[in-house]
């Protein structure tokens, strides 16, 4: 049953990535929100599950040093031979395919505005029936990252209970490699002036976004505790109560920090704190006590208003929904936090080592392969609209009507800037 | 700058895994895997340089 709340997430960042953007492109990024959750879930039954596999079902590895490192799975496509019927892996499934959809929706937030829908589509697919599946076989499928306990001694290997590299992470990432593909808004950046400032144009989406995602984390952390960690369903209890912690402690830090750095609190950077508690959550919910997740989701939340101003000003990075800071970094920082935290009854020094090497997977692997591949794929679709895109707004260029046709909330929005 | 960046990052990476193979004693392989990430941390930097000088020019 806790699988069937985690659409409440994709609900959720659906609504978040759509409030902050412009107005208009309301109705663009809300329709390619549902397709991307589409492309997502058929990329993923058709092929992406075949590549990732699951523990005891045949795999591609190599032997290096006598040892053997699974690095894909070897199923069969449209989970053909699978029988869906409640079986822990079965459940598995349906929990990733909205997993994948939830971590395809953070580049297409941090794309809004520019990122034409096809090519979206296009890169969702690439993402969730490649990237992602690669990942998730080396993290839960009984890849190598999964057996660096048994074969060199780290831990129990590379932990991450509830997808806070191969979700988070990992589409926090890939946001970041299309962010450097499509380029910035027009009028973002102007020679010798700070960034211009585009608002989101509805912050009750964001906020009741954010009411939405608790209830699809407590879905995802409670199910992915009990299908990738073994927690007993007793231990459910504690996964909620350091979810709901780590949230909460993720909001109210950002609300302190932009309340004394701005005077008054900024309701887009608190909603990005949520969510960064959340994704941090992700990785710790089942192995810390209360007061440590509170701690992991304070830092976090402290930490996402300086970075997203760190890539906004310094880096020249043009995300309208803060999707790196919140996403990549929440992910990040959880997977980092466990190993130091996590107790798991085993020596920590080896259960960290195991997590810095599946944090240097993401950076150096993932990374890598998302631009790469997304780069090749723009070649062939080009990603960014064109000149009337920008000058027009997505909903009129793309759809032909905008989101809000008896109201003109933001004149500006509609002619060149 | 931006291809020398990637291969940073895929520098670091093999320098991490290569750490878990080669070096059994706890203390040279967390050295080495730190290695790798500070490595990686370098090439996420000139990546992020190379974007930032290329925006700059666009401006």
């Amino acid at each position: 049953m806790l699988v069937l709340l985690v659409p409440l997430a994709l609900a959720g960042i659906a609504l978040i990535n759509t409030g902050l953007g412009r107005s208009r492109s309301t109705a663009q990024s809300m329709l390619g929100a549902l397709g991307v959750m589409a492309a997502a879930a058929i990329a993923y039954v058709a092929v992406g599950f075949a590549c990732e596999g699951s523990p005891g079902m045949p795999e591609h590895a190599v032997m290096i040093a006598g040892k053997p490192w699974g690095w894909l799975g070897a199923g069969t496509f449209f989970l053909r031979h699978l029988p869906l019927t409640g079986s822990p892996v079965s459940l598995a499934v349906l929990l990733q395919i909205f997993g994948v959809a939830l971590a395809a929706l953070i580049p297409w937030g941090a794309g809004s505005d520019r990122w034409r829908l096809k090519a979206g589509y296009a890169s969702t697919v690439l993402f969730a029936a490649w990237i992602y599946p690669l990942f998730a076989h080396w993290v839960w499928g009984g890849g190598w990252l999964a057996q660096l306990g048994v074969h060199y001694g780290l831990g129990r290997g590379f932990m991450d209970i509830a997808g806070a590299g191969t979700m988070q992470a990992a589409g926090g990432l890939t946001a970041l490699s299309i962010v450097w593909i499509v380029g910035a808004r027009q009028g973002k950046f102007i020679a010798n002036q700070l960034p211009a400032v585009f608002p989101g144009h509805n912050i009750l989406y964001v906020l009741f976004g954010c009411c939405l995602t608790l209830g699809g984390w407590l879905g995802l952390n409670g199910a992915g505790a009990m299908l990738f960690a073994g927690i007993a369903p007793g231990g459910v209890v504690l996964v909620a109560v350091n979810t709901v912690l780590c949230a909460s402690g993720g909001l109210l830090m950002a609300l302190l920090v932009t309340r004394v750095r701005f005077g008054k609190p900024d309701a887009s950077l608190c909603a990005n704190g949520w969510v960064a508690g959340l994704a941090a959550s992700s990785a710790v919910c089942a192995f810390v006590p209360p007061v440590a997740a509170l701690l992991v989701g304070m830092m976090i939340g402290c930490a996402v208003p300086f970075l997203a101003e760190l890539l906004e000003l310094h880096c020249g990075v043009d995300d309208p929904t803060g999707a790196i800071a919140v996403h990549a970094g929440g992910g990040l920082w959880g997977l980092l936090a466990v190993g130091f935290m996590g107790r798991f009854g085993v020596p920590a020094g080896g259960q960290m080592l195991a997590q810095i090497a599946g944090i240097a997977t993401l950076l150096g692997f993932i990374l890598p392969l998302a631009y790469g591949l997304n780069w090749l794929l723009n070649l062939i679709i080009p990603y960014r609209t064109d000149p009337e895109g920008d000058r027009a707004g997505m909903d009129m260029h793309e759809l032909g009507a905008g989101a809000y046709p008896e109201f003109v909330l933001r004149g500006e929005d509609f002619v060149q800037r | 700058m931006k291809i020398p960046g990637f291969m940073l990052l895929l520098a670091g990476w093999g320098i991490t895994l290569a750490a878990i193979v080669l070096l059994p004693k706890p203390v040279p392989r967390c050295v080495f895997m730190l290695a790798g990430v500070a490595v990686e941390l370098l090439g996420l930097g000139l990546l992020i340089r190379s974007q930032y000088l290329a925006r700059q020019v666009g401006l």
